[in-house]
């Protein structure tokens, strides 16, 4: 297989990722901005939860209150004290731990965004690294907005305010951490050994020849021959291209593409052809081709590749 | 219908009910857990597993269909996680948490404990012979929680702190979930500190020794030496023990960021980060017991000797239960031998 130089290689933010079946899957990992807009969703539910939660009780503790337990009164303060307290503490540390220790390894933010956490190496991603991970958040994400905080109340105090500069400087640089690598690792993926990965959920498409065959068998036009140089214009970054169009279905992209092949290979339209019908036609030729030549180890890469 | 030329076309016709059986089958793991599938299902995952694996290798081979590759590669992924991801119950990874992991990582950072130890103890003695000295240390030192327990406080007030809870405080609930919280905000932010090359952890360490140095000063020049032990380490072991080993977790890391060794500086910091992360989340639960001692033992117990009988059979109970050498891991029973 690795003869041919097969497979493109790895650039952007794919990754090479080796199962232990020797297997590249060839991951993609999450960008910063997928990244900071998980955080921000969680970060909202976790208030929203909080706040929800505290008023619950709040409203337990009136009701309970007014059926006649007047000693109830005193206790309520507290307990919607307790309860703001211990839930932020829960919420802040163990809300991320317990969602990324689940089947899908992502936090409800990550969901939506199409992340998840994997261990970079390959391996299990371990309670110890999950854990490890997000007690690094209380210096990524706590820190600076102390700093921030603090900043604010340095007031005209030039050294107060130099001091909240410098910490927010060195914090910031924390918060910043997964734009300065490539992986996008924030210091808790460094420290727990894991990262961040995109994990689609790709559906299973109609192969476009099963489009091609049923249309044919319904309007019974099976009459585009092409010669063998027509069918070898062009190489596979087009035929990819063309899946794309054929995929997409857009009138106006179809006629433009269906012209320019036309003009590459010298096409002479049959009586009323549609630009579907030849772009598929065409298609079909393209890859039938390509594909035999694939199995006998050539992989022409695009148009200008003379192999 | 025609034969199917193509063989790439052959090929997904052939393979495409195993794939999406797979589908079907994790849709359903994803969705819930493992519980919802049979033993047979369950078996099946790995099965079609690798199967797809090897379509995506020949379809990458073969293919050039280029959705069919995307989706090949999805799947596979999905497949990846849960065949090689974590399964185990939570009752079962509770037990080896606490029969092995904790233990063993506790045990692991032993030199970084020492270190974090002596920062403390040190730190504490410098705090306890500058207030000694000249009392105006102490305001730099108390860290704003001397709620007026400073040196010119009289010793009728000092001893009423350590006795009375005092009748308007909060009630000893909320006082046992706010010092909790607040206790275990701080470990976790000593080890989360350490990352920065082990300064700040050490920094934040000497602050909570001058801290107590400075405290004991006060009340030993008012003769309650004794009173503030008893007041203090009831439930002081187990939170100066967490925060001693959240301090020692954070060394671990920052050490082996700034001196990887022969590793690259990442997989350094990874395999730190996880033989500390095991220590930090058992220290939140000794903490849990510290606030549980604060705010509820402290309050309810005010006998002298009673205190200290519970600060020393704490300290008993963790050294015990840490460093105890026990027969389970089979390199230790190889050392006796």
């Amino acid at each position: 297989m690795t003869a041919t130089g097969s497979t493109p290689t790895p650039g952007g933010q794919l990754r090479e990722f080796v199962t232990p079946e020797g297997v590249d899957l060839r991951l993609r990992v999450g960008s910063a901005g997928e990244r900071a807009a998980a955080f921000l969703l969680d970060a909202a539910i976790i208030i929203v939860t909080l706040v929800v939660f505290v008023i619950t009780v709040g409203f337990a503790g009136v009701a309970l209150a007014s059926l006649g337990a007047p000693e109830l009164k005193n206790g309520l303060g507290s307990a919607v004290f307790i309860v703001w307290l211990l839930g932020f503490f829960f919420l802040r540390n163990f809300y991320f731990v317990t969602f990324e220790l689940g089947a899908r390894a992502a936090t409800p933010g990550k969901r939506i965004l199409g992340l998840r956490v994997a261990a970079r190496d390959g391996g299990r991603l371990t309670s110890e690294a999950v854990f490890a991970r997000n007690a690094m958040r209380e210096i990524e994400v706590f820190l600076p907005l102390t700093f921030l905080v603090a900043s604010g109340g340095a007031g005209a105090d030039p050294v107060a305010g130099w001091v909240m500069l410098l910490g927010l400087a060195w914090t910031g640089g924390f918060a910043l951490f997964p734009l300065f690598n490539r992986d996008r690792l924030r210091v808790g993926d460094f420290v727990a050994g894991t990262w961040v990965v995109k994990s689609p959920r790709e559906r299973l498409t109609i192969d476009l020849l099963d489009a091609l065959e049923t249309a044919q068998g319904q309007n019974g036009q099976g009459g585009f021959v092409f010669t063998s140089d027509q069918a070898g214009a062009y190489g596979i970054k087009e035929l990819h291209v063309l899946e794309d169009v054929l995929r997409r279905k857009d009138a106006k992209t179809l006629a433009a593409v269906a012209e320019r092949i036309r003009t590459k290979i010298a096409w002479r339209a049959l009586p009323d052809e549609t630009d579907t019908a030849f772009l598929s036609a065409y298609y079909a030729a393209l890859r039938g081709r390509l594909e035999t030549r694939l199995l006998f180890g050539h992989r022409r890469r695009d148009k200008f590749d003379k192999a | 219908m025609k034969d199917l030329q193509l063989k790439s076309r052959r090929f997904r016709a052939e393979r495409e009910g195993d794939w999406r059986r797979l589908e079907t089958l994790l849709a359903r793991v994803e969705g819930r857990s493992a519980a919802g599938l049979s033993d047979e299902e369950l078996l099946a995952i790995p099965v079609l597993y690798r199967a797809t694996l090897s379509s995506l290798s020949v379809a990458r081979a073969t293919s050039l269909d280029h959705s069919l590759i995307d989706y090949l590669e999805s799947l596979s992924t999905r497949a990846y996680f849960f065949v090689y991801g974590t399964r185990a119950g939570i009752g079962v990874r509770l037990g080896r948490f606490f029969g092995e992991t904790w233990p063993a990582a506790v045990r692991g950072l032993w030199r970084e404990t020492l270190v974090s130890l002596a920062i403390t103890v040190g730190a504490a003695l410098v705090g306890y012979l500058l207030v000694s000295g000249d009392p105006s240390w102490f305001g730099g030192m108390s860290g704003g929680m001397s709620e007026g327990r400073d040196p010119t406080a009289t010793t009728a007030y000092l001893r009423h702190t350590l006795y009375d809870d005092g009748g308007q405080q909060a009630p000893l609930a909320a006082l046992a979930a706010y010092l909790f919280s607040h206790n275990a905000q701080i470990a976790i932010f000593a080890f989360a500190l350490g990352f920065a090359f082990c300064l700040p952890t050490a920094f934040l360490l000497a602050q909570n020794g001058m801290t107590l140095g400075a405290f004991f000063a006060v009340f030993v020049s008012h003769g309650l030496g004794f009173e503030l032990g008893g007041w203090l380490f009831i439930h002081g072991v187990t939170e100066l023990f967490a925060i001693i080993l959240s301090g020692a977790a954070g060394f671990r890391i920052g050490w082996r960021v700034a001196f990887p060794g022969d590793r690259t500086r990442i997989d350094a910091a990874a395999e730190a980060g996880r033989a500390a992360a095991p220590v930090i989340a058992g220290v939140v639960l000794m903490l849990v017991v510290a606030g549980l001692l604060e705010g509820f033992a402290r309050q309810l117990i005010q006998d002298d000797w009673a205190r200290y009988a519970i600060a020393i059979s704490s300290l008993i109970i963790w050294t015990g239960y840490f460093y105890l050498p026990r027969r389970a891991p089979s390199r230790e029973l190889g050392r006796t031998a």
